[in-house]
């Protein structure tokens, strides 16, 4: 990891060795500007860069590119998501060119979630490639200036390639191979998904750790507070992939009325603690969706500010 | 096989219109093999729409016939004497069915009474689940013979996704995942490294997003 790959800030707080720490915003399901402002807002110098959702949880919503590129001009530095289940190779090197040429330097690579789960269940899924075949072709565009046919690019797109790791699908033992796999397709760094099971999570970056990927990566890990016991018991229950231990859901609970909110809190605060001395955990990636306003309390007290300015 | 559905007989119905007189054209195919379209269905079908007409107060001749195969013109020849006695055809083969009946008999009115699902076998009685969406590039021997074009919600060559629970796919409790099939066969014999390639974008051209496809064996057009 010698000269910088993008420039993006992300990158440039990575590796001059600071603990990164990452929001995330979804954009609105209309053209709200306004509102999607209001969110940059609370995101701005609290966090090194931001994720934009690319119709999270297949509903139609602004594009992220749009959304990314507005994040631009407010001054704040986005993560630009793209999912597979959408676009073709073609539209996504146009997407990605068009998003480079806006100023975004930081990508997330990404399966997507099945049409199914979202509003319009009743669309063609694309997947002409898949997300390690997207991090290959993003890293292609930047490291040898050519599309996935071969043909050259007329001034390559240089992004920060992110990929996703879910610690806790299944089968649980593949889960850091599979996370090894991305890393070699060409991953920079990885954000992993929401993490609840602490000690299942220590277990996946030691055997991170085993393989050196903490070397050949940064892996930040994922938080999102639990704001009440009902959201607690929906993750467990109907979230494919996740995992809620039932010592967190009777946590909350035994916080007593109109305090579960607070507890989950301070549970996503002990957790970012946690992670900045573990072994292998490069940052933070603070998933706080349509919570965005807590944002800045969260990076206070978890200790995160004020964040770092690297040239 | 192919695997087929038949459809409602709301639909069917629909379709028929006013005809008087049909013709409900089996095939003894793959549509037999999954009880969709076969003999035996033919019998039922016609049965039903006879039933239901005369209910209506507009009774329907229908006849029943069952060909050797619906997609093979030698087959199809075997109407020409008879097509022209009815104002419509209705066809219980796969989709290839009407079409060569259309094809052959262009001044007849052919309908679908099946919904040609996809190509699978039947892995318990009555229960029929698909395995191959001819891709025309097969791939499966990097998979130990599972395929994950036609069988991960995802079509992925590297999986499973972070959806995967259980051995089951994020899309619904009673689909499994395939990629947690492969990567247990895999593991347990051992060959876990085979996965760990980065592969390549799929070439989709030979498969349905190349074009109608046409297969042509030099040896046999002579
Ligand atoms: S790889 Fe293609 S040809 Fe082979 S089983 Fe799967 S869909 Fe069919
Ligand atoms: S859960 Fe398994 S079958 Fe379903 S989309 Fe993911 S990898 Fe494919």
């Amino acid at each position: 990891m010698s000269e910088l790959k993008s420039g993006s800030n992300l990158e440039k707080v990575l590796k001059a060795g600071h603990f990164a720490f990452t929001g995330e915003c979804g954009p609105p399901k209309g053209a709200n500007v306004e509102h999607l402002k209001e969110k940059f807002s609370f995101l701005k110098g609290n966090v090194d860069a931001v994720n934009v959702t690319d119709n999270q949880t297949a509903v139609v919503r602004m594009s992220s590119w749009a959304a990314s590129a507005m994040m631009v001009q407010s001054g704040l530095e986005p993560n630009y998501q793209m999912v597979c289940r959408d676009r073709n190779r073609l539209a996504m090197m146009s997407d990605i060119l068009g998003a480079y040429s806006l100023g975004i330097r930081n990508m997330l690579c990404l399966s997507g979630d099945h049409q199914k789960f979202g509003n319009h269940p009743q669309s063609k899924n694309v997947y002409d490639i898949d997300s390690i075949q997207l991090i290959a072709m993003v890293k292609k565009m930047r490291d040898e200036g050519k599309f996935l046919n071969d043909e050259a690019i007329d001034v390559a797109p240089k992004m920060f390639i992110g990929a996703a790791a879910n610690p806790f699908a299944d089968p649980a033992e593949y889960r850091v191979i599979r996370m090894a796999n991305k890393i070699e397709a060409g991953a920079d760094f990885i954000q992993t998904q929401c993490i609840y099971n602490m000690e299942k999570f220590r277990e996946f970056m030691k055997r991170a750790v085993d393989m050196g990927l903490h070397e050949k990566a940064y892996i930040l890990a994922g938080v999102t507070p639990m704001k009440s016991v009902g959201m607690a018991k929906y993750m467990a229950s109907s979230v494919p992939g996740m995992e809620v231990p039932e010592s967190l859901i009777k946590r909350l609970q035994g916080a007593g009325k109109g305090k579960a909110t607070e507890e989950g809190v301070k549970f996503a605060i002990e957790q970012i603690q946690e992670f900045k001395e573990m072994k292998g955990v490069a940052g933070v990636h603070l998933m706080a969706i349509e919570w965005e306003h807590k944002v800045p309390e969260l990076a206070e007290r978890a200790g995160m500010l004020p964040r770092p300015k690297v040239d | 096989m192919i695997v087929a559905d038949r459809k409602p007989i709301n639909e069917i119905l629909w379709m028929v219109g006013d005809c008087k007189k049909i013709l409900v054209l089996g095939c003894k195919g793959c549509v037999t093999v999954c009880n969709a379209g076969g003999m035996k269905e033919v019998g039922i079908l016609a049965s039903i729409l006879k039933i239901a007409r005369k209910k209506e107060g507009n009774p329907i001749e229908v006849e029943e016939k069952t060909l050797e195969r619906q997609c093979d013109p030698e087959y199809v020849e075997q109407l020409r004497d008879t097509y022209k006695n009815y104002d419509a055809v209705v066809s219980m083969a796969c989709g290839v069915g009407p079409q060569f009946l259309s094809a052959a008999y262009p001044d007849q009115k052919f309908f679908p009474a099946v919904n040609t699902t996809f190509f699978g076998g039947a892995v318990a009685h009555g229960i029929w689940s698909e395995r191959c969406a001819g891709c025309g590039t097969c791939i499966i021997h990097y998979f130990d013979g599972m395929c994950p074009i036609a069988r991960c919600s995802k079509s992925i060559q590297h999986g499973p996704c972070g959806g995967s629970s259980k051995g089951k796919c994020e899309i619904a409790p009673d689909v499994d995942c395939i990629w947690d099939m492969i990567v247990r066969k895999k593991t347990e014999q051992g060959r876990l490294d085979d996965l760990l390639m980065v592969r390549a974008a799929k070439d989709w051209r030979t498969s349905a997003h190349g074009g109608p496809r046409k297969s042509i064996r030099e040896e046999l057009t002579k």
